[in-house]
């Protein structure tokens, strides 16, 4: 038999003396995701091997040795073997995490904050404000992000920081009309109208009503799109248009030994893994945290 | 005679109908249409009405939530729609407005507190302290207590909700207050609290209402004059009693014979409207009730009926009554 629980006006929160704030609240419903808590663990075990980097390896990222090419994995003193220069993988990839991890991040960063707040002036004015706005996203999503990317990078030069200034660039418009979309809903609801009774002025309402009230879906998007940031940045570096040599960038790394995937398979396998692990972990946890965050946040 | 603190003169508020490739405006809806009346000091006026008629729209007019297409708005002898943003936004402390929805009308990412002091900020009222003293004292006067301060809206029941909504409004001690359906998502157990801590703090502030409702038995109970409406137009404005008791409008006949009487002997003659209310973007010509009046004259498809007095204060629209 089942328990009818009947509770009054007065006494509905009666049972939870200390109400946890909706932060604590998430990570308790985060914690049980289990694919979630997965991919967090890549992610973390990734920045833990990249911020440690100088401590986990002992030969440098760029130091060929050209009488040790091409040893294979579990080699002495180069677990992952070495590539077609006698560079050790293992550094390389472990450097190579730092460089993912950095351009992936500050990419999203990048887009998240202009996207964002030209998402909340879009939405919020309106009229020519919005439509300006939107066309130009309009024309960027009309190109493939990265046939965009490539374009970006030929007119700024072939470098690392133009890949990651391009993928930033590129990534605008999805955030930016994420936020729009989000704004517009919201500029109807009753607590908006309620601060513009109130006698709120509109960089108010925008920074404390909108803003906080719109970033559920952006953390989503951001996280999942760190994901895709990462593999821009190695489609650019494959392509020879982002890191160039000797930076041990995964998809530089990716190209460079390409040409010897028969000779020795294990410099083209543990750089792609690399992308993999990362991506899938990126993956699994903002998909979680979609989980978790939508529709609503109480349960 | 008591004093207008709010007179509105043919409002009216025309949402445009965009159509064809060059988006061009292709008509109106007319969802105010030039409505008139007086909010007198310290008194509640009910404006009533079947969903669409315009009541709403009305209310949010008023406080320029929505701006009027036409029209005035003359508060405390100021045309409220003359004023420029700032001007308004400062006029704002003495107008405001309860929301129907107790769990749209809060924003879920604010404590109460927050919620409650972020119009004092707003408005420079007291500092810190005097701030946080008034928050507590708002809550105490909706009859909520001060341990639920750090609490999310989410953490709240639809009527406690709804005390917040209220107390936030009566944060800037204004003068009017435009109710819109505020107990109407509510449970009526709970209706009842919500109206009668209205009452009180009508009586203690000295608020002035405008009490936007379809329910007749709450606006019976609340207001002191109603207005009806239907499509856009005030159709009929009396005190309450006389409204009531004499209802002189078809329409108003209408509505009133609808209200359940809690008694099963009652017998009353029930008047059943023929036909749906007459699109707002299309309204028929002349009197806009002519398509389902038992009473229709040939004059009432030609000539619009002027809102006149036929005594006692007892405003009424229609060619029955000249």
């Amino acid at each position: 038999m089942s328990q009818l629980e009947i509770s009054n006006d007065n006494q509905v929160y009666v049972n939870t003396p200390n109400d946890p704030s909706p932060l604590l609240e998430v990570w308790r419903r985060l914690k049980k995701h289990k694919l979630a808590m997965l991919g967090g663990a890549i992610i973390i075990s990734f920045i833990i091997i990249a911020l440690f980097a100088p401590l986990l390896t002992s030969y440098p990222y760029d130091g060929a040795v050209l009488e040790d090419r091409f040893l294979p994995p579990l080699s002495e003193g180069h677990i992952f073997g070495t590539d077609d220069l006698g560079r050790d993988l293992f550094s390389r990839i472990v450097y190579g995490a730092q460089i993912s991890l950095r351009v992936g991040f500050l990419a999203v960063v990048g887009s998240v904050i202009i996207g964002t707040i030209l998402g909340l002036l879009a939405g919020y004015y309106g009229k020519w404000i919005d439509m300006l706005i939107s066309r130009i996203f309009d024309i960027m999503l009309a190109f493939p992000s990265i046939l965009l990317a490539i374009a970006i990078v030929t007119i700024l030069g072939r470098s690392l920081t133009n890949a990651l200034l391009a993928i930033a660039i590129v990534n605008i418009p999805t955030y930016g009309r994420l936020v729009r979309s989000k704004v517009l809903s919201l500029k109807e609801e009753e607590f908006v109208m309620a601060a513009k009774a109130l006698g709120m002025k509109n960089r108010r309402i925008i920074l404390h009503h909108l803003l906080p009230n719109s970033l559920t879906p952006v953390i989503v998007q951001g996280t999942l799109g760190i994901a895709t940031a990462i593999i821009e940045t190695a489609a650019l570096g494959f392509l020879g248009l982002g890191a160039q040599p000797p930076t041990p960038e995964w998809g530089t790394m990716l190209a460079d030994s390409k040409d010897y995937i028969q000779l020795a398979p294990w410099t083209v396998v543990l750089p792609g893994i690399s992308i993999m692990l990362v991506v899938l972990g990126f993956n699994l946890f903002g998909d979680g945290l979609r989980d978790v965050l939508d529709p609503k946040m109480k349960q | 005679m008591t004093e207008a603190i709010l007179k509105v003169e043919k409002l009216k508020k025309y949402y445009p109908i965009y159509g064809g490739v060059l988006h061009k405006t292709i008509g109106y809806v007319k969802a105010v249409d030039g409505v008139s009346f007086e909010v007198n000091q310290g008194e509640t006026l009910a404006l009533v009405g079947e969903s669409g008629c315009g009541k709403s729209t009305t209310g949010r007019s008023i406080l320029r939530l929505i701006e009027p297409t036409e029209g005035r708005i003359i508060f405390e002898g100021e045309d409220l729609v003359s004023l420029n943003d700032e001007q308004m936004r400062k006029r704002r402390r003495d107008l405001q407005i309860i929301f129907q929805d107790p769990f749209a009308s809060l924003n879920p990412r604010h404590t109460v507190q927050r919620i409650l002091e972020e119009p004092l900020i707003v408005h420079g009222i007291g500092d810190k302290n005097e701030r946080k003293r008034k928050v507590v004292e708002l809550l105490e006067t909706v009859g909520l207590n001060k341990e639920q301060i750090k609490r999310y809206p989410h953490q709240f029941s639809g009527g406690q909700r709804q005390r917040i909504g209220i107390a936030r409004a009566l944060s800037v001690n204004p003068k009017l207050i435009v109710a819109d359906e505020p107990v109407s998502a509510l449970d009526v157990s709970i209706q009842s609290q919500v109206l009668n801590l209205m009452e009180d703090l009508q009586e203690k502030f000295g608020l002035t209402y405008i009490f936007i409702s379809h329910d007749l038995s709450v606006v019976r109970h609340i207001a002191s004059r109603v207005g009806v409406m239907y499509l856009g137009s005030l159709v009929e404005l009396a005190d309450k009693t006389e409204l009531y008791d004499q209802p002189l409008h078809p329409y108003t006949q209408a509505l009133l014979s609808a209200v359940p009487v809690p008694d099963p002997d009652f017998k009353r003659e029930r008047i059943i409207l023929s036909g749906d209310v007459p699109s707002p973007s299309n309204p028929p010509a002349g009197c806009k009730f002519h398509t389902r009046c038992r009473y229709k004259m040939d004059v009432c498809t030609k000539e619009v009926p002027d809102l006149v007095d036929v005594g006692n204060g007892h405003y009424i629209a229609c060619h029955l009554h000249r």
